[in-house]
């Protein structure tokens, strides 16, 4: 029977890490500060990578030369890329115009309108549209949509052939106007689904404030919802923007491939994200230099956008945060 | 009785409502119809170009009239390996830029520049991460060893990070702070609660962020386009060239309209759909049974 009494005295009960335990701590914590501080880094370098290597066809047209003069001619060589910038813009805008009010529109159902046993399957469905890959859309646009369109493209052209570029043309298959369709689809269920968490944090108490004092539904959206979500939806939508200027594997496909400036809408064109995946393997050096410009060009382009987009989402999801949403993940689309 | 007094809703009013209601259904109906022809298209194309010879063997090069023209064995292994490395580089460092982002930089000026790079590599389109990975591993090295599988993966892993990293934080937010607190009240040391409190609380959550990040790359096209080269062969060697799904329908769309060719492309993207969907669909799965996150 010993005594057994341990020191209680000396102030500490309390065993202590060994200096080796104690380590570990710090050592944890600079190795994800590592990676965190690595990825930035690494984006850094990327942009100036880009820089670099685009910079002697830069310097060779000249910067402002090579976005805004209208002349591409990639086997002779010269790099004048405002016809792409143009057709990347023409199709972004049309994937907008279709896209957007649907992708709203679809967004305001699931989350106010429908049953609510339909509100899960309907939100996988939309979310699964964005999972099916560019180059299935690309085949999809190329084989099925691009000449089931054709006809109506052409009537529609005839039509309104008094108003320029968007009426009048021959329709070919593959068109801006098919494009700019593949874009709409492939960003309606990125917009709806950020326009749907938007929509999420909208105040129960304005929703049925409205609906007490005798709104309908729809006067309810109206007066309520929209306007409070306003700036996050338009933020949506410039992230589907940024998207859809530089998604290059479908409109690769169903553009054409035609880097004249745009005539007509529902003719052949070319966009700067589709010449790259394009041409890109079998160019020589002088016309991948351009095609790298082209790339930065694309970078600067969706880096604007992005940022625009950010700002607004931010605004309008900061302002008033409503609780976590019961499913954590289903962001997952973005 | 009391109702009676109230004033009704005026006709032109609830005719507005109910028009606005049809609209916004019909809307959504028309959101799907993409969906549903996408599917039921690849469907009836490629069901028929699958056959043994189409699991079995590689492409051989040919067209059809001039010989067999093989099937896709080594680009349905190739995607899957490409897809596998890109997930070992991109989700363990999404999860540690995530958890230094909720663990110890919630607030402050470092953590915001950190999210808002995140926020830009996201933004960044799939093919300029090729190009960069082009500028970076494949120009200027011995052409023998200039294209390769690794080089690929590198270049899907730059896709996937920003999309790891964003998931995943999401989800160790909604870890409750009293978990942490009482772990680190018991004695534990920082990187134990991380390792063995946090993480475990939120892996059903990281699992779906990390499985949809998955069936993202898996689609990809553009970054492999400049990274892994063109082949036809089955190599499990990611310092060689290989195959994937995505840039064998990609190359077999582009060089010819020979329809044996194009039959086998609806094939392959066939697989390709049916691997992503899958992939969605027990993301969703997981999801749904989070333990800590309710």
């Amino acid at each position: 029977m010993e005594a057994g009494v341990i020191s209680r005295g000396g102030g500490s009960g309390i065993p202590k890490r060994s200096p080796r335990a104690r380590l570990a701590d710090p050592a944890f914590r600079w190795a994800l500060t590592a990676m965190a501080l690595g990825l930035v880094a690494l984006i850094v370098y990327f942009f100036i990578l880009l820089i670099v290597k685009a910079e002697p066809t830069l310097s060779h047209v000249g910067v402002l030369s090579f976005a805004f003069s209208n002349n591409w001619d990639f086997g002779g060589e010269i790099f004048k890329a405002w016809p792409l910038l143009v057709g990347t813009l023409v199709t972004s805008a049309l994937a907008l115009l279709i896209g957007v009010p649907i992708a709203i529109a679809t967004a305001l159902f699931i989350s106010e309108l429908c049953p609510r046993r339909m509100r899960i399957p309907l939100t996988v469905l939309v979310d699964l549209t964005a999972a099916v890959p560019s180059v299935v859309f690309g085949l999809w646009g190329f084989f099925f949509l691009a000449p089931k369109l054709q006809g109506t493209a052409q009537w529609i052209a005839d039509r309104l052939s008094f108003i320029p570029i968007i009426g009048g043309g021959h329709a070919a298959g593959p068109s801006y106007f098919v494009a700019g369709l593949v874009l709409a689809i492939m960003i309606l269920p990125i917009v709806s689904a950020i326009s749907r968490e938007v929509i999420a944090t909208v105040p129960l108490d304005h929703k049925e404030a409205a609906l007490a004092l005798g709104a309908t539904r729809w006067e309810m959206i109206r007066m309520a919802v929209l306007p409070y979500s306003r700036a996050g939806i338009a933020g949506a939508s410039m992230l589907g923007l940024g998207r859809a200027i530089g998604e290059a594997i479908a409109v690769s496909y169903v553009i054409g491939g035609n880097a004249t400036l745009i005539h007509h809408i529902v003719e052949q064109g070319d966009s700067l994200a589709a010449t790259i995946a394009r041409s890109f393997n079998e160019a020589n050096a002088n016309q991948r230099g351009a095609l790298i410009a082209c790339g930065l060009l694309l970078f600067v382009l969706t880096l604007v956008v992005n940022f625009v987009a950010r700002y607004f989402v931010a605004r309008s999801t900061r302002a008033l945060r409503a609780p976590p949403a019961a499913e954590p993940v289903a962001s997952g689309a973005v | 009785m009391s109702a009676r007094s109230l004033t009704l809703t005026s006709a032109r009013r609830r005719r507005t409502d109910v028009v606005a209601r049809w609209v916004l259904a019909v809307a959504t109906v028309l959101a799907l119809v993409p969906l549903v022809l996408v599917v039921y298209y690849v469907v009836n194309k490629g069901a028929s170009a699958w056959n043994t010879q189409f699991f079995t063997k590689d492409p051989t090069g040919n067209s059809t009239g001039f010989g067999d023209e093989g099937g896709l064995k080594s680009a349905i292994l190739g995607t899957i390996e490409i897809v596998a490395i890109a997930s070992a580089i991109a989700i363990p460092i999404g999860i540690a830029v995530a958890l230094w982002l909720t663990e110890y930089h919630r607030g402050g000026w470092l953590g915001n520049v950190v999210r808002y790079f995140i926020d830009v590599m996201t933004g960044v389109p799939a093919i300029v991460f090729g190009i960069f990975v082009y500028l970076l591993l494949v120009i200027g090295q011995p052409p023998a060893s200039a294209y390769a599988g690794w080089k690929g993966a590198i270049a899907l892993a730059l896709l996937m990070l920003p999309i790891v990293a964003r998931s995943a934080e999401v989800v160790l937010l909604l870890v409750p702070e009293s978990l942490r607190e009482a772990a680190l009240a018991l004695g534990a040391p920082r990187w134990k609660v991380i390792m063995r409190i946090v993480l475990p609380a939120a892996l059903p959550g990281l699992l779906t962020g990390s499985l949809l990040a998955i069936a993202r790359a898996a689609g990809e096209t553009a970054p492999l386009l400049f990274t892994i080269a063109v082949t036809s062969g089955t190599t499990f060697d990611p310092g060689q060239r290989m195959n994937s799904l995505p840039t064998q329908i990609f190359n077999n769309l582009n060089s010819s309209s020979d329809p044996g060719l194009i039959s086998r492309a609806w094939g392959g993207a066939l697989v390709l759909l049916a691997m992503i969907f899958v992939l969605n669909i027990f993301a969703r799965l997981v999801s749904r049974r989070s333990p800590a996150i309710r």
